[in-house]
């Protein structure tokens, strides 16, 4: 019965996170399913132990009387049930190393693309992305091609945020003073939920985004509109614009790695973790600066949450965004 | 500071809480003053270093506690019973959950059980009382001005509101201005110090005050468990005093120890924290395992199978509980290297807790068991603690963690652990020994109606959590939306909160009830138990034992029944016993006043209060009493008034 | 109260003997603090941002001179220590009022040192690395500051009381609280200022 009710709960598409749409969720997913099987059958164990125990030994009129035995244990039941337990948790081991290690890298039979760096970075209750190689920023929504992997690089302007699209790959932490990375590949298009899934504060709660997946040739399509239609982000806007505490969407066609370059990836900085990214190579970070010019007509950026943005036609459906507060 | 900045205004339910805490500090005042019981309560309670009394005084704060750390639970799950409610803002959602998860781990189920070892441990062991009574006075009083002074954070100035974790910069000045997260930060101190002096004082009695015999392979394994607990308080706790003097010197001094700027590292702070943090998930449940196996082995009427490998999965436990802390942030990017010696050393836990489950399943097996109150909670935690477990070992897994992490999953996950772990063993334990304290039973109908309400809205409320968080909905969030589809299991899980709620009102009706009702109980073991503890009359006496008890084996009583033999047949002479000092009280309040004033940085009183605890603490030093005796005609008659006419 | 008179005054009675193996299990939690004060240190060390560096404001001299007061009070406690054993109660009183003295000393380069310090413009503030130096060096001297009080109150109750188990056993666990501040201070001559000046 449990092992159905398993099976029943995998083939729910409801739970988000066993409904992956690319290999760094499916592993996960799998990952999951295989260890809810090990963990149904240890249940199965215990309980049916624990129900006949309970059922038989049970204080009744017939054993009145019955002075049960002194036992001090017994070497070789305890070696039992000490050894299948390590037995178990040595498969888990390898199990968990294996897949942790793999849905660190870019997912397989990916890794001869060249990745699509996005830098994802939060402040107060937004998101920020900046394409590098486009040379273009979008807030609280993100589009991204299907079939080639996107390199999601994190940080933070404020407390911890933890970036999460749970059908494309499990969360991981954008910090003020580290860079961290996360790969994943969408194989389907379509419109995903991501959130920060770390508290941060009042507005955590709408703290969302939308991550919509679109063939290469629609997404080739967006971000040449992008670059055409929207408006250039500005140092001192970009400024502004961090200490807003709510926006909806916003799109421009240039990015703020500009002149507020991300924090050092991996280690700590030692003398100086202000942001100023001394000793890094960071050239491949800042867009050709051709792509600037061409895009200063629209200089009202569309804060609206309801109305999607007028330049880009892709992104009307399944607008949820929470409206800023 | 202008006053309306002072209290905190603008919410009814803060009005409501100002106005209740004033009638009910009056209603105390009137209460004591018209009854004459002043005397009474600074003479027998305020002043008293007798270890039953300061249990007695733990256990009914931790009540106290409970129900605050409760009503913080309810609103919780009212607040996010629908899509889109409105009885909570944010931000005052942010403080329930905060206050909610530290007041139920730090102040309800620590004191619990600091309460429960306090009233068992020196009588299972057959001592006096513990090695310093007065420390054990000063601890209680420490707890007691950290828990006093954390819970009017919720009048005065306003709570923490970063989580009971308090991860930084969040928790930083520049992201939390008000007072809240000072609070915490010097709430925490003042009780974990507390804590600390109470860590020490139960190894010192527990290692050098056993009675004749009793080796430390023949202690009951409710004594095993807490030793052990108190080796992992010596060393788990300093590092939260540190972790807690940082936060409060970049709180207040601009200290860069976890600040954006400067050079400061907000990772660190998480690895301070959970280096504390995991052990103390351990301080919290292994005592609970120590209080399973006698209530298991009494009412299985059979002696606890596997004596010593419930000894040793308990020590490699506590050890392998140092080494796990960063399970709490594989997602913060430290490699999958790192994560996966994290996992492993996790799930490793998951063999001696193993262990344990199927030593208490062979227990029970062959034995004669009767499903009393204290037993059904022991009962119960079996199959639903294997839930907690095993989900444990799931989060353990760090691949998949990323999924689970911050969702309704680990919430779920962790409540299983902690309700089945620590929150039944209290109450287990608490129906098994409330006859010693008190001389007559708690009602069992009443306490098995109260239990299976518990037990199944227990599973009520928290089982729709895993798949909530599977579905993606993330902890800590105060409002969703009706598109997200998490509404229906939300208002499960607030169906079950309400039982929950009952369940406990039963449990505390019943000790009203049964204090005027139940029989009392004249034979000192009312459950044919097996430990020392029971070989004294009920209500035990101050002095514990009449002649202290020689020991030949584990069950010491149980054998000593069962074959005929007194435990001494020594006569009684006269028993030494501690002097009563109200100075633990007033270091208490010394210390609070000092920890109110550091709150608001008010730094003259905050040096006058400090100097009052340095006097006080003089003051102890220089004082000679030596305590009294007890003369044998007392003794005599006092254990034949307990005991009818037995001895 | 029993009295085992084969054993020396401070461990004469249970009650001695409970507070002395108390004393120690306290001084284990207080290596646990240490340690942690320690690794905060290390991690922080050379996070000094815009401020300046170890090497930068560390000087020799009054380190060794602070060095130097302590290891000495280490010793003459333990004189102290040996005079009680003998039942020397002057001597005893002696040696420790040099013991306090000599604390008192390290104490007032240390203030000195921390003068200096935010005199070049090094304060609690200025960088993780000045948060995490001040911190440790200020918990060891509040240490020491402690001890000076503490040991100033056993002082009047040996003049008041005599030597007996009380205060001979008072004594002895003062004895080991100062030499763990040693101990301590040894570990921070040696990862803090010698590998700062490396």
């Amino acid at each position: 019965m449990l092992l159905s009710f398993t099976l029943l709960l995998s083939g729910c598409s409801s739970l988000t996170v066993l409904n992956p749409k690319g290999p760094a969720a499916r592993t996960l997913s799998d990952t999951i399913i295989f260890s809810i099987l090990v963990m149904v059958g240890i249940l199965a164990v215990v309980y049916t132990l624990y129900i006949v125990i309970l059922t038989k030994y049970r204080a009744k009129k017939s054993n009145e009387g019955y002075e049960p035995p002194h036992e001090e244990g017994n070497k070789w039941l305890e070696i039992l049930w000490t050894a299948i337990p390590i037995l178990i948790v040595v498969v888990l081991s390898v199990v968990t190393v294996k897949t942790t290690v793999a849905v660190e890298k870019v997912p397989a039979g990916y890794e001869d693309q060249k990745p699509l760096v996005i830098y994802a970075s939060s402040s107060n209750w937004k998101w920020h992305f900046s394409y590098p190689e486009e040379g273009i920023e979008t807030v609280n929504y993100v589009n991204i091609p299907t079939n080639r992997p996107i390199e999601f690089r994190l940080y933070s302007f404020g407390p911890i945020t933890s970036f999460w699209i749970p059908q494309l790959h499990g969360q991981k932490y954008a910090m003020s003073d580290m860079l961290t990375k996360l790969n994943m590949v969408a194989e389907e298009p379509g419109s995903m939920l991501g959130r920060n899934a770390n508290f941060s504060g009042e507005g955590f709660a709408h703290m969302e985004f939308e991550t919509l997946a679109m063939t290469p040739t629609e997404y080739d399509k967006w971000v040449k509109d992008v670059k055409e239609t929207a408006p250039e982000l500005k140092e001192d806007e970009f400024n502004k614009l961090l200490k807003t505490e709510h926006v909806g969407r916003m799109t421009f066609s240039s990015n703020h790695l500009e002149f507020s370059p991300p924090p050092a990836e991996g280690h700590h900085h030692g003398g100086d973790a202000n942001g100023n990214m001394e000793g890094m190579d960071h050239n491949e970070l800042h867009p050709d600066p051709a792509t600037t010019e061409e895009s200063e007509f629209d200089n009202v950026p569309n804060v609206d949450p309801n109305k999607p943005d007028p330049d880009s036609s892709l992104d009307e459906s399944s607008n949820h965004q929470h409206e800023g507060h | 500071m202008k006053w309306d900045e002072f209290f905190v205004t603008g919410e009814p339910l803060i009005y409501g809480a100002m106005v209740s805490i004033v009638l009910a500090s009056l209603a105390i005042l009137f209460g004591l003053t018209y009854y004459k019981k002043w005397g009474y309560l600074w003479r027998e309670w305020l002043t008293t270093v007798d270890h039953k009394r300061i249990g007695v005084m733990y256990i009914l704060c931790a009540l106290i506690m409970l129900f605050r750390g409760g009503v913080d639970a309810i609103m919780m799950r009212a607040q996010t019973a629908a899509p889109d409610m409105k009885f909570l803002d944010g931000q005052h959602y942010n403080e329930v959950f905060t206050t909610h998860g530290v007041i139920m781990i730090l102040f309800m189920a620590m004191p619990f059980i600091f309460g429960l070892m306090n009233v068992v441990i020196p009588l299972q062991i057959g001592a006096r009382d513990v090695a310093f009574p007065k420390l054990n006075a000063i601890s209680f009083w420490l707890f007691f001005a950290g828990a006093m002074l954390f819970n009017i954070s919720f009048v005065i100035g306003g709570s923490p509101d970063a989580g009971w974790t308090a991860y930084f910069p969040l928790a930083s000045i520049e992201f939390s201005p008000t007072v809240g997260n000072n609070y915490y930060s010097l709430a925490l101190q003042i009780s974990g110090i507390g804590t600390l002096l109470t860590g020490l004082n139960f190894i010192v009695t527990i290692m050098k005050m056993r009675a004749p015999g009793m080796t430390l392979m023949r202690m009951p394994m409710f004594t095993w468990a807490v030793l052990i607990t108190c080796v992992i308080i010596i060393f788990a706790f300093p590092v939260l005093t540190i972790a807690l003097l940082l936060m409060l010197f970049d709180r207040v001094f601009g200290s860069q120890f976890f600040t954006m700027a400067n050079g400061g590292m907000d990772m660190l702070w998480a690895n301070l924290f959970w280096v504390w943090g995991h052990p103390e998930v351990y301080i919290v449940i292994l005592p609970a395992f120590g209080i399973f196996s006698e209530i298991i082995s009494t009412f299985s009427r059979k002696n606890l199978y596997g004596y010593s490998s419930m000894v040793l999965s308990m020590v490699i436990i506590s050890g392998l509980s140092f080494l796990v802390w960063a399970h709490h942030f594989y997602t913060m990017g430290q490699g999958a290297m790192v994560n996966g010696f994290f996992s492993i050393t996790t799930m490793a836990i998951a063999v001696p807790t193993g262990i344990k489950i199927f030593n208490w399943l062979f227990t029970l097996r062959k034995g004669r068991i009767s499903f009393t109150t204290p037993m059904l909670y022991s009962l119960a935690f079996i199959p639903i603690f294997t839930i907690g477990g095993v989900t444990g070992v799931m989060l353990a897994m760090a691949s998949a963690d990323y999924q689970y992490h911050n969702t309704m999953f680990l919430v779920a996950h962790f409540h299983y652990v902690l309700i089945p772990g620590a929150v039944f063993a209290v109450i287990a334990g608490f129906h098994y020994w409330f006859p010693k304290v008190f001389g007559f039973r708690l009602n069992e109908k009443l306490g098995k109606l109260a239990f299976w309400f518990i037990a199944i809205s227990f599973n009520v409320t928290f089982f729709p959590l895993f798949f909530l968080g599977l579905k993606g909905m993330t902890r800590r969030t105060y409002t969703y939306s009706a598109e997200t589809g998490f509404g229906p299991l939300n208002m499960l899980s607030m169906v079950g909160a309400i039982g929950l709620a009952i369940g406990f009102i039963i449990l505390v009706y019943n000790i009203y009830w049964s204090t005027r009702y139940e029989p009392r109980d004249k034979t000192g073991d009312p459950w044919d138990a097996r430990a020392l503890e029971w070989s004294t009359p009920s209500p035990v006496p101050v002095y514990n034992f009449a002649v202290t008890p020689k020991v030949k084996g584990r069950d010491a009583y149980w054998f000593s029944k069962k074959n005929n033999e007194p435990l001494s047949d020594e006569k009684i002479t006269k028993i030494h016993m501690p002097s009563n000092t109200g100075k633990p009280f007033i270091l208490g309040i010394a210390f609070f006043f000092l920890g109110f004033f550091l709150v608001f940085s008010w730094w003259i009183p905050s040096i006058i209060a400090g100097i009052a605890v340095l006097i006080i603490m003089a003051t102890m030093s220089f004082d000679r009493n030596n305590g009294y005796y007890i003369p044998v005609e007392e003794i005599v008659q006092t254990e034949q008034k307990l005991r009818g006419d037995t001895v | 109260m029993k009295i085992d008179a084969t054993q020396p005054l401070e461990y004469g009675t249970e009650e001695n003997r409970n507070r002395i193996f108390g004393f120690w299990l306290f001084l284990g939690a207080e290596i646990a603090l240490f340690a942690t004060l320690f690794t905060v240190y290390i991690v922080l060390a050379n996070r000094f941002a815009s401020g300046p560096s170890g090497a930068e404001i560390f000087e020799i001299t009054p380190v060794l001179l602070e060095t130097f007061l302590l290891l000495t009070s280490s010793f003459t406690i333990g004189l102290a220590v040996h005079a009680m054993r003998l039942g020397l109660k002057k001597q005893m009183m002696m040696f420790m009022i040099i013991t306090l003295l000599l604390g008192a000393g390290f104490l007032g380069i240390e203030i000195f040192e921390f003068f200096t310090y935010v005199h070049e413009g090094v304060t609690l503030s200025t960088s993780a690395f000045s948060s995490s130096l001040f911190t440790l060096l200020g918990t060891h001297g509040a240490h020491v500051t402690f001890g000076l009080l503490w040991g100033t109150a056993i002082l009047i109750q040996i003049k008041k009381h005599g030597l007996d188990h009380s205060t001979a056993n008072k004594s002895f666990i003062f004895s080991l609280y100062w030499h763990f501040l040693d101990v301590v201070w040894i570990f921070i001559f040696s990862f803090v200022y010698l590998k700062g000046l490396m």
